[in-house]
């Protein structure tokens, strides 16, 4: 028995507004609703409603043999219930159909997980019980942020008792191994680990529209028929995407709805697998082998590593200053100081910064509200030196005052060492 | 195919007071490195001190041209007449003739003024004979394409157009234009009749005009009514670093320097820098501001700074010139170009190459091609601000606007520049 993993992202940061330095100290509210509103409304229009419709549909239709799971970021919830509950109305329908399973990230798609385990900890409660609350059940299979992953990341979720992770395949190191099987986690083998077949994913994900490919134009018979061509042994194909494919990323006009339309009636009629949800699939296959990821891989850019968030030297010091205040956040109570913390972590904050897409591709660009990487650094930083001032106020009746300006030991040599 | 130009500029190093003879000496030489092109440049006056390479350098004030006939087949006629001191530029053209009608031409006399062996006399500068010393040249621009083989003709800003245009007629050779600024930019709107009458023909009669960026040449097309296939951007680049010595730079402050090192005028936008500079000083301490520089509103500038009771930490150096501007560039933590209209600017290239983190105007033409810089409108005095901020308290900011700038504007090449300037000649020759 085959399983097809089909497994959708959805994420919406919370984007910061104009910040100049005379605010500091002066003016605590951070974001840019108004933008943020209209991006929402927008993808909620374009993707989000009419694909959860026809997911919707084809449930009803295929009576529990279309399953699928979805990934949806605190952040994106958090703007959901202002601006969109219709959203949440429609998720939570497909939630009522048992064909759904929604999956643990961290709270604020965060990089917690390099850094400070203990608020990754947090941060994955946190969301757990939002999605508890929202669509009445637990998750039991994780997500971290742009699917970074490592041994160490793997063990730690496992410690907080999920059964199995999602992460892109580790084609770098990982030659000789095929993402079409169940893996461990290389230190605590109760984590099931599911890679992403990239190839197959990114054809739907990336390639779907464009004339210049070879596979173009794609039906959902044509693409069941490379399904099939799959050796026999290898017994599971893992779809994972951002859910924006429908709608924003491929338009209306490319005939991406249709194609999601047709898929499960070619998949079921006409090819030997079955969809099934993470945790499904975690529970029917068997893991054939370890997987060793020493270093953090993820699924952003080309590279498939941290250096879209990390990789230069605006990104590792906004990060470096951001978790300088870990220490002060453990003992602070103020529900404002601490929500802001939240959405500080945000990694599209550092992926903004990135300069890699000054030579390379619109990735970054898209939904980026700055002109450049060094604008997106100085704002972050003006908001970042804000909150530290406030942080300040706020503990200074009740510990030791710690200045943000001032170097501290974690040099940037030693950062580039950690997570390369 | 060797092509071989004929070339009008006004200033050549070291006898320049601004971009244009530096921007006229880098293409040059960027010219002279390909095999297949030769370069003749021509400047009013040739001052002897010049560093020329294998550009053959003519001064106009040293070519005779008594007892010459001016070339005029376009027209049949083989005379013209041009006035000294004469406030209309004359053209060489029917029109101009018929109005200065009045005077009567006899013979193959011209009346100009010359020395003995028959030269004209030329400043080669920007005194109050500027007019009249822009019609000489255009007369002595006619002799000299007579006298030499070239296949093309370059001018460089309006002070050269006439001296391309009368060059062309003698030669019918193709003319190619290059618009280092207009007058737009100078003046902020009020244009100078004369200055854009002169613009505006060298740029009807040229074959093809090249601008130095597209915020020149959109003001070309638009300001100046121009078929936009006519006018093609090349970008202007920057010499390498010239200065390898590594003597330390002992600056005998403490704080961090902001620099403005510029033309005190309108165009450069100084009393942004001005307001900037208050405002960052409300909220830092550990800066100082410099005005680096002189020009007509620079009391304006002094006096605003004493209002703002921020003179003991914004200073004015006046005129630096040679070494003292490299010392400058070196002392600084930013340099700033807030430029109102700015058609190229090369100074904050010279200033990435020195490794200093730069903070320029979008209304520039230098800000279409950079990257590791920060561009701010020049009226956004909060952000400049907030940039000027950033900068000085976030390391990381510092630290990668001067590696990745010193990359960037080392790349800018005047040889690809160079290379762009031929494949307009070569359009120019097939047509």
């Amino acid at each position: 028995m085959k399983s097809i993993c089909l497994c959708f992202k959805v994420h919406q940061p919370i984007r910061l507004r104009l910040y100049r330095f005379f605010e500091m100290g002066n003016s605590d509210y951070y974001y840019d609703d108004y933008t943020n509103e209209m991006i929402l409304r927008r993808v909620a229009e374009s993707c989000y409603l009419p694909a959860n419709k026809i997911i919707l549909d084809l449930i009803n239709k295929y009576q529990g043999s279309f399953r699928i799971a979805f990934s949806i970021s605190g952040t994106a919830i958090d703007q959901f219930k202002i601006y969109a509950p219709d959203v949440i109305e429609s998720f939570r329908k497909l939630a009522a159909t048992g064909c759904v399973e929604f999956l643990a990230e961290t709270y604020s798609h965060s990089l917690s997980a390099l850094k400070d385990e203990n608020e990754f900890r947090r941060q994955v409660d946190s969301h757990a019980t939002v999605i508890e609350t929202l669509f009445g059940k637990r998750p039991t299979v994780f997500a971290n942020t742009e699917f970074i992953y490592s041994d160490e990341i793997g063990a730690q979720v496992a410690g907080m008792g999920y059964k199995a992770t999602l992460t892109n395949e580790p084609t770098p190191f990982l030659k000789w191994k095929c993402p079409n099987y169940l893996y461990k986690n290389a230190i605590n083998p109760a984590l099931m680990v599911l890679l992403k077949n990239e190839r197959l994913s990114d054809d739907i994900a990336f390639r779907f529209s464009n004339s210049a490919w070879s596979g173009w134009p794609l039906t959902a018979a044509k693409y069941v028929s490379w399904l099939n061509k799959i050796p026999e042994e290898e017994k599971i194909v893992n779809l994972f995407m951002d859910y924006e494919t429908f709608g924003e990323h491929q338009k209306l006009g490319s005939g991406i709805f249709k194609f999601l339309g047709s898929l499960p009636s070619e998949v079921l009629h006409n090819s030997d697998f079955q969809f099934m949800t993470p945790s499904e699939v975690a529970q029917h296959h068997q893991p054939v082998a370890a997987i060793d990821v020493p270093r953090p891989i993820s699924c952003a850019d080309q590279e498939r590593d941290l250096t879209a968030w990390l990789g230069n030297e605006l990104q590792q010091e906004a990060f470096e200053k951001l978790y300088v205040l870990s220490g002060m956040i453990g003992k602070c109570n103020d529900p404002a100081l601490l929500k802001d913390w939240q959405y500080l972590q945000t990694s599209d904050h550092l992926y903004y910064m990135s300069t890699k897409y000054f030579s390379d591709g619109d990735v970054h660009a898209y939904f980026n509200p700055y002109d450049s990487p060094y604008m997106a650094f100085m704002n972050y930083m003006n908001v970042l030196n804000d909150f530290s001032i406030r942080l300040n106020r706020e503990m200074s009746g009740k510990g030791k005052v710690q200045a943000i300006n001032r170097p501290n030991n974690l040099t940037r040599s030693k950062l580039i060492e950690h997570y390369n | 195919m060797n092509i071989n130009v004929l070339m009008f500029g006004w200033e050549f190093p070291p006898n320049i007071s601004g971009g244009l003879g530096t921007a006229c000496y880098g293409l040059t030489k960027g010219l002279t490195s390909f095999n297949d092109v030769d370069v003749t440049f021509v400047v009013p006056k040739v001052f002897g001190d010049e560093e020329k390479g294998n550009i053959n350098l003519i001064g106009a004030g040293d070519v005779p041209v008594t007892n010459r006939r001016l070339n005029l087949k376009e027209f049949g006629k083989s005379i013209e007449y041009f006035e000294v001191g004469s406030k209309l530029v004359p053209y060489v053209d029917p029109e101009d003739y018929l109005r200065q009608s009045e005077y009567t031409v006899e013979g193959t006399k011209s009346l100009i003024e010359t020395d003995i062996q028959g030269r004209v006399k030329f400043s080669g500068k920007y005194g109050p004979d500027l007019m009249s010393e822009i019609a000489r040249y255009a007369l002595v621009a006619n002799v000299i394409a007579q006298d030499n083989q070239f296949d093309i003709i370059h001018a460089h800003d309006w002070l050269a157009y006439p001296a391309g245009i009368a060059a062309k007629q003698a030669s019918g050779k193709p003319l190619v234009i290059h618009v280092h600024a207009t007058d737009f930019d100078r003046s902020g709107g009020t244009v100078n009749p004369n200055v854009y009458a002169i613009e505006k023909r060298g740029m009807d009669v040229a074959d093809k005009i090249i601008t130095v960026s597209n915020l020149t040449r959109k003001i070309v097309i638009e300001k100046y009514g121009i078929n936009p296939d006519k006018v093609i951007t090349v970008y202007n680049a920057v010499e390498p670093y010239q200065h390898e010595d590594r003597t330390p730079i002992i600056k005998g402050l403490d704080e961090k320097i902001v620099t403005f090192l510029g033309r005190i005028t309108m165009q450069k936008g100084p009393e942004y820098f001005v307001e900037a500079a208050y405002r960052v000083l409300q909220k830092m301490d550990n800066v100082r501001f410099v005005m680096a520089g002189s020009g007509d509103m620079m009391d304006k500038m002094i006096r605003r700074a004493a209002q703002l009771r921020i003179t003991d930490k914004f200073h004015f150096t006046g005129f630096l010139k040679g070494d003292d501007v490299y010392r400058m560039l070196r002392m600084s933590d930013i340099y700033i170009m807030p430029s109102v209209s700015e058609p190229f600017g090369i100074s904050p290239l010279e200033a990435m190459q020195a490794g200093v983190p730069v903070i320029i105007s979008q209304q520039s033409g230098v800000a279409e091609i950079l990257s590791n810089a920060i561009k701010i409108n020049f009226w956004d005095i909060n952000g400049m601000a907030d940039a000027i901020h950033a900068i000085l308290s976030y390391p990381g900011m510092s630290k990668m606007l001067s590696k990745y700038g010193k990359k960037e504007s080392c790349n800018l090449s005047w040889k690809n520049a160079a290379y762009e300037v031929k494949q307009v000649y070569q359009s120019a020759l097939r047509a």
